[in-house]
């Protein structure tokens, strides 16, 4: 980030990479000497933000944008074997429903009583019975569904439904969304502000900060059924108990990655704005936020795939409700297995669809800041 | 370590075969703003025991010469060979050690196992491994550090771990890329001394890039002078300067001759491209 | 070592504050003071800048939060159905130890350390057959990006359906939260090793595993140990969440899941605590065995 910042801090604004030979050379120079002795590069490894859910997007994406650049190919091919595997996968899976399904249709099975199909494996199933295999890939309730069927229901559910129905996973989509975004932006903003505290004062910096860091190894997830349960007793009930628990799950990665964040300036430029007797919040919307860019992009993508999670796991308890959450659970129940997949593939959807957002953003927003990702 | 022929420096009256032998040399790099002439239409030769610098201004292909050398660069046309094999040849036979800018020392292994690493790899018995690498701290005046850590040595320490390494093993091409670059004068004056002082007593070919005319007039029985774009060697400088070099050469007058005759090579290569 | 008294604005504008809330209802007076005074304290202690400050400050600070929260729900009066005190929950705990040791044991031993040690492995393993090919690297790194960032808790249905209600479904779904972040961090560590280095290895003729073995992969140690940490502490909220979707009658998400259910919300703070011990004791050790490995990184030295 501001490895090879110049100290003058050109017109574009400081963190601006100069195109003279100095900077050059001091890149040179940390690309041969800062790898393995790691310099700032080195100290960011270690904190936990690089690959938890969604920060990889952004915090490697030398990375991925590399993989990108450098031909959708690559990506296709490895998506393309996936779907084959897939598809391959589905047969011995689904293979005794399947001839089970078949019988029931008249097809001759082989062997002929179920239980001794029942004690087959697979393979030798398979084996018995090819003719089976073409009806693996398009069973009612099988137990590994089809990527096209997967694809289908999504496309029933979401287009041909209109999205104020009760059957369509829009709605759904939309009930979980709201109530993480509610969440997300609640935590972050609870979550920088507690972060700006924690940098100026040195009692909650001690305080807090140990708390907050050990948060990160305790699985927070886990009170979200008691928090929806107790919020419902006091008459809480829709949206607000699953916006506090994403709120909550978004905090503390929030307020970790923005401390990190906020000082990360290094001791070159804090001196510097010494020198010209700036005052502690004129260093903090000069140099310390601006620092912190990257580091806040990191982590609201964390905090926004922490965030969706809270929401789904916090529509469990209450059963037969909305959301997505809501949906698996009751496709689990029913044993509808491809609304399960749905429903999955949906919050997938949604996930990426957030955290890609916030990556476009910070895109944006880095470069017109002169930083690159 | 053979230290038998004397350094070959009468001009054209060497016999023996070349250590390093290059006829019309040429390396270009495709980029994407097109192709760079790294290095085109070199004739170089190297004899055993040896002492060449390569110097020249940034982009005049000294670097790339010496890696095309050691096999880390495909040349693109031309001939090139390292004791009379390909470089790439050689590279397999362990014909030559390496030092780079950095030290580059691995720091979860201590000072003697980073001396160790090539002979681990090369496959040498475990007591001549104790062997090697306790002679070689000597030769480099680390003499009990070896269970030190890379980061608890200075840079000019690190450097000189760097170049224990490469002479750890037997292989008698030595090829140095700026290894004093990064270094205050000071610390690189001393080592200056001890590397003339370890050719001595070693009696290596040595293949050494430099960006400082000091540098490569003090150290050098051969100073070839390159020039940018293309890379190309403007001038081939024999020095007269005698095999005793104390520190103080500098301030002869022959010295400040050869230096006087490097820097008009340096610009001679510049004016070419005005 | 001097404590400092907050400076005279503060003090009065505290002071102001405990009357107020006083006035109000005398417990509320009675729990501002308290918190204040111990903020207060807790404040003095940072600034005082000695060496045992860093280890007392956040311990006081937890105290000081268990303190006010017992006192708060004792004065007050809250119903153990919306907030149980801490000497309730501590009493539970003390009274169920053998239950929760087995829901301990189902849910981390069984559940969260088999998916993690074998979603580790693989991941690793993928990693460097992955790292021959830049092709399927290319391909699999904007894969294994997207994977991650998915709610992958949302698989444990499906895993319910396929492996049943034991531990198996559990650990599948650990396997499955925690391969990907690791493959993503292990890639990212292969690459750590510079072109410099790389080109040593070519000069001593090293060969492929050669140059795996002894460079790449202990250069790539901080990444791994990263990974490692991460995932651990997937792992447990992997296990526990799987354990809503469905379970056997023992385990922390299962007894998490049914305690809400009977509104016997000590027991379910006592689940909780046992997790946060075990998640970050958990933590602890990799951290431990990071500091042990990675002893030579800039970040594990002082």
């Amino acid at each position: 980030m501001w490895r090879t910042g110049c100290a003058r801090g050109c017109a574009r604004g400081m963190g601006t990479t100069c195109e003279g030979t100095s900077a050059k050379r001091m890149a040179r120079v940390g690309k041969t000497y800062g790898t393995l002795y790691g310099t700032r590069r080195g100290d960011r490894v270690s904190d936990t933000s690089i690959s938890a859910p969604g920060a990889a997007v952004g915090r490697s994406a030398r990375v991925a944008l590399a993989g990108f650049a450098s031909g959708v190919l690559p990506v296709l091919t490895v998506v393309a074997a996936i779907l084959a595997l897939w598809y391959a996968a589905c047969v011995p899976m689904n293979i005794h429903g399947t001839v089970n399904l078949a019988r029931q249709h008249g097809f001759e099975a082989m062997p002929t009583t179920r239980g001794e199909r029942r004690d087959m494996g697979a393979f030798a199933l398979i084996a018995a019975n090819p003719v089976a295999i073409a009806f693996t890939w398009s069973e009612d309730k099988p137990r590994l569904p089809a990527p096209h069927q997967v694809v289908s229901e999504l496309w029933v559910s979401t287009v041909s439904v209109a999205p104020t129905d009760k059957r369509s996973l829009v709605f759904h989509a939309w009930a979980t969304l709201s109530a993480t975004l509610v969440g997300f932006v609640i935590g972050t903003g609870l979550g920088i502000l507690l972060a700006v505290g924690i940098v100026h004062n040195r009692a909650m910096d001690m305080s807090v900060m140990p708390w907050a860091i050990a948060s990160q190894t305790i699985p927070i997830l886990a009170i979200a059924p008691m928090v929806v349960v107790v919020l419902a007793s006091v008459g809480l009930t829709g949206l607000l108990p699953k916006a506090l628990i994403s709120a909550y799950l978004s905090f503390f990665p929030v307020v970790v990655g923005m401390v990190k964040g906020l000082r990360s300036p290094d001791a070159m430029q804090l001196d510097l704005l010494k020198t010209y007797y700036a005052s502690k919040t004129q260093t903090f919307w000069k140099l310390r936020l601006p620092a912190s860019m990257p580091y806040l992009f990191a982590s609201l993508k964390i905090g926004a795939a922490a965030s969706l999670v809270g929401a789904i796991v916090g529509e469990l308890p209450s059963g037969g409700g909305q959301g997505l959450g809501a949906r698996l659970l009751a496709g689990s129940y029913y044993g509808q297995t491809i609304q399960i997949w749905s429903a999955l593939f949906m919050a997938a959807i949604v996930a990426a669809s957030v955290v890609g957002i916030i990556g476009a953003v910070e895109r944006v927003t880095l470069r017109r800041m002169g930083m690159r990702t | 370590m053979d230290g038998s022929t004397t350094p070959g420096t009468e001009a054209g009256i060497v016999t023996e075969a070349p250590v390093i032998e290059a006829k019309k040399l040429s390396l270009t790099f495709q980029t994407n703003d097109g192709p760079v002439h790294a290095l085109k239409d070199v004739n170089l030769r190297v004899d055993q025991g040896d002492f060449v610098s390569f110097i020249g201004p940034s982009g005049c292909g000294k670097t790339t010469l010496l890696r095309a050398i050691a096999a880390l660069e495909q040349p693109t046309s031309g001939t090139l060979t390292v004791n009379g094999l390909s470089p790439d040849e050689a590279r397999k036979a362990r014909a030559y050690g390496y030092v780079f800018q950095a030290a580059g020392l691995y720091p979860w292994r201590t000072i003697a196992g980073n001396i160790r690493l090539p002979l681990e790899i090369m496959g040498y018995a475990r007591s001549d491994m104790e062997d090697r690498v306790n002679k070689v701290l000597q030769l480099v005046d680390l003499e009990g550090f070896g269970k030190k850590y890379p980061w608890q040595l200075s840079g000019g320490m690190q450097q000189r771990a760097s170049i224990a390494r490469a002479l750890a093993f037997d292989a008698d091409i030595l090829l140095m890329d700026e290894p004093f670059g990064a270094l205050d004068e000071i610390v690189r004056d001393r080592l200056n001394e001890e590397l003339l002082s370890l050719w001595d007593r070693t009696g290596k070919t040595i293949g050494f890039v430099t960006h400082s005319i000091p540098e490569a007039v003090y150290l050098s029985t051969k100073i070839v002078v390159m020039s940018p774009r293309p890379g190309r060697i403007t001038d081939v400088i024999d020095s007269p300067l005698p095999k005793e070099r104390p520190l103080d050469i500098r301030d002869t007058a022959e010295f400040i001759d050869v230096a006087h005759r490097v820097r008009e090579g340096l610009r001679a290569g510049h004016g070419d491209d005005l | 070592m001097s404590l400092t008294l907050p400076n005279r604005t503060v003090l009065l504008a505290g002071m102001a504050l405990i009357v107020l809330g006083g006035v109000l209802d005398w417990r509320l007076g009675l729990v501002l003071a308290v918190w204040l005074g111990l903020w207060a304290l807790n404040a003095a202690i940072s600034e005082s800048g000695a060496a045992w400050a860093r280890y007392v400050v956040p311990v006081l600070f937890g105290l000081a939060l268990i303190l006010l929260w017992e006192l708060a729900v004792t004065l007050f009066n809250v119903p153990l159905v919306i907030l149980p005190a801490p000497s309730a929950i501590a009493a539970k705990i003390a009274g169920t130890t053998d239950l929760l040791w087995q829901d301990f044991v189902q849910t981390f031993v069984m559940g969260a350390l088999s998916g993690y040690a074998l979603g580790c492995a693989a991941a690793v393993l993928v990693a460097v057959l992955v790292d021959r090919s830049t092709f399927l690297q290319r391909g699999v790194l904007p894969v294994g990006n997207f994977m991650a960032a998915l709610p992958i808790v949302g698989t444990a249905p499906i895993f319910v359906m396929w492996y049943g209600f034991g531990w198996q479904s559990k650990a599948a779904v650990v396997f499955t939260m925690v391969f990907f972040p690791m493959l993503v961090n292990t890639v990212a560590g292969l690459k750590e090793a510079s072109a410099m280095q790389k080109d040593l290895m070519r000069t001593y003729a090293a060969g492929y595993w050669q140059t795996l073995i002894r460079l790449r992969l202990p250069a790539a140690m901080p990444f791994i140990f990263n990974g490692l940490k991460i995932s651990s502490t997937l792992a447990l909220i992997g296990a526990i969440v799987a354990e809503f979707f469905g379970s056997p009658i023992v385990g922390m998400g299962f007894r998490i899941s049914t305690s809400v259910g009977q509104l016997a919300l000590d027991m379910v703070w006592a689940e909780i605590a046992v997790a946060a011990l075990a998640g970050s004791l958990f933590y602890g050790a990799v951290a431990l065995v990071e500091r042990w490995v990675t002893f030579w990184h800039p970040s594990q030295r002082r």
